[in-house]
């Protein structure tokens, strides 16, 4: 028997995501994240960087844990990378995708959790083409949930690894100028990464047309002191906006926004916002650039810059298994106080 | 049987009734059906033999409540609602009359499927059921229905409601087409090309949780262009269940220059802002981080809930009669249509039992003088489908509710008479209760904690 | 929680210096020899070991790291151990590899360990240096090099303070309060 009354309790603000005992049972956004727990996925981070760096990649961690990996949506890398990162820990790991299980026979995600929670999985890592779709499994599984992607809302281990990859390379994310290019409005990296950006203390600016820009969720922040999107900037000129950057996050232009009549022609994007060299020289002699996957080079971003020296983007893959297997450690084993 | 009963004496309760304006405390007698007559408590009347009586001290007594926006399912969706589990649930909530939207499977776009809908709510409902007829043939928005046929068949008014009706010729005509039958088209405004697939209320909020957006000018640019043919046509327009502020303007600007028009808004509208959707029922910090009740499917609702601005100016129009009357759009939907992510949830709130708790909100909070609510329940909606309810003036239909405005309830949906749980108000505490409900002197509700006293025999 | 000192300043430093003896007198030297330190505090009695040999031999030989924390058999009983990055600075095939911690005690951790080390190579042979061992072994480990063997029951905690990690050197026994 289904219980509506589940789903129309209202939940607790907070500690849904961190049960009174420690430790965090979902990774869903990095919202509800405190940066001294962002701080710590990132050192954990590092320390699994080393072992992926061995002749022998694997260590006894997660042995006997399940991890499944339910993805909704075609993905390469972020799959692959959940899939090795769980195996370096020696987990065991199931990955189901929507075509060729009962998703395609038109089960409900509802039944689908339910037919999870039974097999006892320890970790269901989720990617769903609708926004929201992690926070419902969640809401029925006693497993840890962790998004890889739901519709345009979230994807914070994405976000992670950029935070990652950053600190890597410029020793801190503190009064780093990162710009962000691009479609902001439908990004969920884009989303993830201006809650990790700001809670570690970057400065961001969105740069794209105003058509893809979130104005009235900025808008709504812009009074709120102390709120970590409260500094956020705006500038729709790409090249004030590179001025003396540290970094910049492409972002992906997906083709559908020139259909849904966002934009005239990616011809015309590429022109305005696409990031080539020139532009490039406006950041800091040492910038960074930084792209989520898959890049449409030639349109958000220039084939020379996208494998010139300032990229770290295959870099970001490689960070993408250490921090997923940083996440996996952080989720699958509970918490003690202090060290 | 008690409830059927042909004498009853209503003692003691407050009578409220906007279409006399009267306030007062006061014993009603029903007589065959009908309100024999009202006097004042404690003038010296004996009542006649062999009546039964009902002690409404400290309660209220006002006439039945009229929705004029219901959707009751049948036929064709019976998973979601029926005939009679929608009109049970309409005598639960106070509701005497209800009109049925025809957005059903066939939808009402025919005589016969409204000589259906009236059959089935003789023989199983419990309360009025007057249909509404289609606009449009199969509400597919390119041909109008006959609309003669539908009027001569009992329809109250025209809807395509749930599809906007997007043509404009075809509203030119509708408009035109329906002044000699007298009956108002009733649209549900919103331009599809700026709907585009949106799942709630364009905002800060969906931007948050990566939803597609609705913006309020959706609405607002299809209730101008419906009061521009309203003007043009004479024509009656009704629109139905108004949200923004800016469709607001528009109505308060027509209704300045005389053009016919009139429109209604739900008790969500009313009650609910858009943050609802993360869960928290509008309260505590405005920017909390996301919990497992974001992305709640129960406030999906069309047209979305608005900011907390919208709901503000929505109280204001109706205090001040820019918008006429208050209407449910209660839209039962089964589990699976919720038990979903938030894009493939159904759009729709089942409303009519939460309807006065939730509107006593308003009255508690200040914001709504029980007298303005109770009107905008009643006489309002009785004027805009031009019946004779809605009033307790000597001789008219006994459509009588009782309600406590004070007692405090907890809605739980497995106590629902509706098949639609799909309610955001789960679990919540309303302060305001309906005690009895009459209809044509028979009650159809009665709460077991009303006092009654049988007569002798 | 009252404490009792158990090893000063002094002690520690002449305990390490013997060890430093034993391990190259056992060895026969220096060659081929690396030391392992054990986060968190095995990590400078590593280093202190291989400058006293330094001293002793003229010949630096290298020191690694080593965090168990993807080791643990304990992963599940309600821990979460912060976890540090490994060091390991030469290839450990053929090495005479020591592994160095502060306080023996169950010898889970040992374990741990050497299932870290062999994932990085088949070292020739792994001998345990210890500050304390405390007695209380839950399977059949036993150390090399002992500075000092401190017989405890349950309720006692054994603290080694370093300089690098605690400002100051000393061992000290706390005792858990009745409650």
């Amino acid at each position: 028997m289904i219980k509506a009354r589940e789903l129309a309790k209202p939940q607790a603000q907070s500690g849904h995501t961190q049960p009174a005992k420690g430790g965090r049972r979902h990774l869903l956004d990095l919202d509800d994240l405190s940066r001294a727990e962002i701080e710590t996925l990132l050192s954990t981070a590092k320390t699994m960087q080393e072992v992926l760096h061995r002749d022998i990649k694997k260590v006894p961690t997660l042995r006997g844990k399940t991890i499944i990996t339910l993805f909704y949506e075609a993905s390469t890398r972020t799959r692959v990378s959940f899939e090795q990162a769980g195996k370096v820990l020696s987990a065991d790991v199931i990955n189901v995708s929507s075509s060729g299980s009962s998703v395609e026979k038109g089960e409900s995600l509802y039944n689908t959790a339910k037919t999870l929670q039974a097999m006892n999985a320890d970790i269901i890592v989720i990617r769903h083409p609708h926004s929201g779709a992690p926070y419902l499994m969640s809401h029925f599984l006693d497993s840890c949930v962790i998004n890889a992607g739901d519709g345009s809302h979230a994807h914070p281990t994405q976000a992670l690894l950029d935070l990652y990859t950053l600190q890597q390379h410029l020793g801190t994310v503190e009064g780093l100028k990162v710009v962000m290019v691009g479609d902001i409005l439908y990004s969920r990296v884009a989303r993830s990464n201006l809650w990790g950006l700001t809670k570690m203390g970057a400065q961001v600016v969105l740069c794209g047309p105003l058509t893809l820009i979130p104005l009235d969720f900025l808008t709504a922040y812009r009074n709120r002191e102390g709120h970590p999107f409260a500094s956020i900037e705006v500038e729709t000129n790409v090249e004030r906006a590179l001025e003396g950057a540290d970094a910049v996050m492409v972002l992906r232009l997906q083709r559908e926004r020139q259909q849904a009549g966002h934009l005239p022609s990616l011809r015309e994007y590429s022109q305005v916002y696409g990031i080539n060299q020139k532009r490039l020289a406006l950041a800091k002699p040492n910038v960074l650039v930084l792209h989520p996957g898959p890049m449409n080079e030639g349109i958000e971003i220039d084939p020379e810059v996208a494998h010139g020296a300032h990229s770290v983007i295959e870099e970001q893959v490689n960070n993408g298994v250490a921090v997923r297997m940083a996440v996996l450690y952080q989720l699958a084993t509970p918490s003690r106080e202090g060290s | 049987m008690l409830d059927n009963h042909l004498l009853w004496l209503i003692k003691g309760g407050r009578v409220l009734d906007p279409s006399q304006g009267l306030d007062q405390v006061g014993n009603i007698l029903v007589k065959d059906g009908k309100v024999a007559w009202i006097k004042k408590h404690g003038a010296a009347t004996s009542p006649p033999d062999n009546c039964h009586t009902l002690d409404a001290k400290g309660l209220i007594v006002c006439p039945g409540f009229i929705d004029l926006h219901c959707h009751l399912r049948e036929p064709g969706y019976e998973d979601k609602e029926t005939i009679a589990t929608g009109t049970m649930a309409a005598a639960r909530g106070g509701f005497t009359t209800v009109c049925a939207m025809p957005n059903t499977n066939p939808p009402l776009d025919n005589g016969p499927t409204v000589e259906f809908v009236k059959r089935k709510a003789q023989e199983e409902g419990v309360v009025r059921v007057i249909p509404v007829g289609c606009i449009t043939k199969g509400r597919l928005g390119n041909q109008m229905a006959e609309m003669a046929e539908l009027a001569r068949a009992g329809v109250v008014g025209f809807s395509d409601d749930g599809s906007p009706l997007a043509d404009s010729n075809i509203m030119r005509s509708a408009l035109s087409y329906s002044r000699s039958l007298g009956l108002p088209i009733i649209n549900h405004c919103e331009d599809p090309d700026l709907f585009r697939g949106g799942a709630m209320n364009e905002g800060w909020v969906s931007t948050r949780l990566g939803l597609k957006g609705i913006p309020t000018t959706a609405e607002a640019t299809m209730a101008s262009r419906d009061i521009a043919l309203a003007e043009l046509t004479g024509g009656r327009l009704h629109l139905a269940h108004i949200s923004t502020a800016a469709s607001l303007e528009r109505v308060r600007q027509a209704k300045e220059k005389g053009i016919r028009v009139t429109c209604e808004v739900t008790p969500h509208h009313l009650t609910m802002s858009e943050d609802w959707v993360l869960g928290n029922r509008g309260e505590g910090s405005p920017f909390p981080p996301l919990g497992a009740g974001a992305y709640n499917t129960m406030a999906k609702v069309n047209p979305p809930l608005r900011s907390r601005e919208d709901v503000q100016a929505m109280i204001q129009g109706l205090r001040e009669g820019i918008i006429d009357a208050i209407a449910t759009d209660h839209a039962p939907h089964s589990h699976v249509d919720k038990l979903c992510t938030f894009d493939e949830a159904a759009f729709g709130i089942s409303v009519l039992e939460t309807a006065l708790g939730s509107l006593m909100t308003l009255v508690h909070g200040g914001s709504l003088p029980l007298p303005t609510l109770i009107a905008r329940l009643t006489w309002a909606p009785a004027q805009l489908i031009g019946s004779d309810l809605g009033t307790l003036k000597d001789g008219s239909p006994a459509d009588i509710t009782i309600l406590d405005p004070d007692a405090p309830w907890v809605v739980d949906t497995s106590q629902f008479a509706s098949k639609g749980k799909n309610t955001p108000l789960e679990g919540a505490t309303l302060k305001g209760k309906v005690m009895a409900t009459m209809v044509a002197g028979t009650f159809r509700y009665r709460d077991d904690k009303l006092k009654m006293e049988q007569a002798d025999g | 929680m009252p404490e009792k000192r158990v090893l000063t300043n002094e002690d520690i430093r002449r305990v390490l210096t013997r060890i430093a003896h034993e391990i190259l007198e056992r060895n026969r030297g220096a060659e081929g020899l690396i030391l392992v330190g054990m986060h968190t505090r095995g990590v400078p009695l590593a280093q202190r070991l291989a400058e006293k040999i330094a001293e002793f031999e003229g010949a630096k030989i290298p020191v690694g790291t080593l965090d168990i924390g993807l080791y643990r058999d304990d992963l599940s009983g309600g821990r979460r151990p912060k976890v540090h990055p490994t060091e390991i600075p030469v290839d450990l095939e053929g090495q005479r590899v020591v592994l160095v911690d502060d306080v023996l005690f169950t010898g889970r951790s040992i374990r741990a360990a050497m299932d870290a080390l062999t994932d990085f190579g088949r070292p020739q042979l792994i001998q345990l240096a210890v500050l304390i061992d405390r007695g209380h072994r839950e399977i059949p480990i036993r150390a090399d090099y002992v500075g000092k063997n401190i017989p405890t029951s349950m309720d006692e905690e054994v603290q080694v303070r370093l300089r690098e990690t605690d400002g100051r050197d000393e061992v000290v026994i706390r005792t858990q309060e009745e409650a």
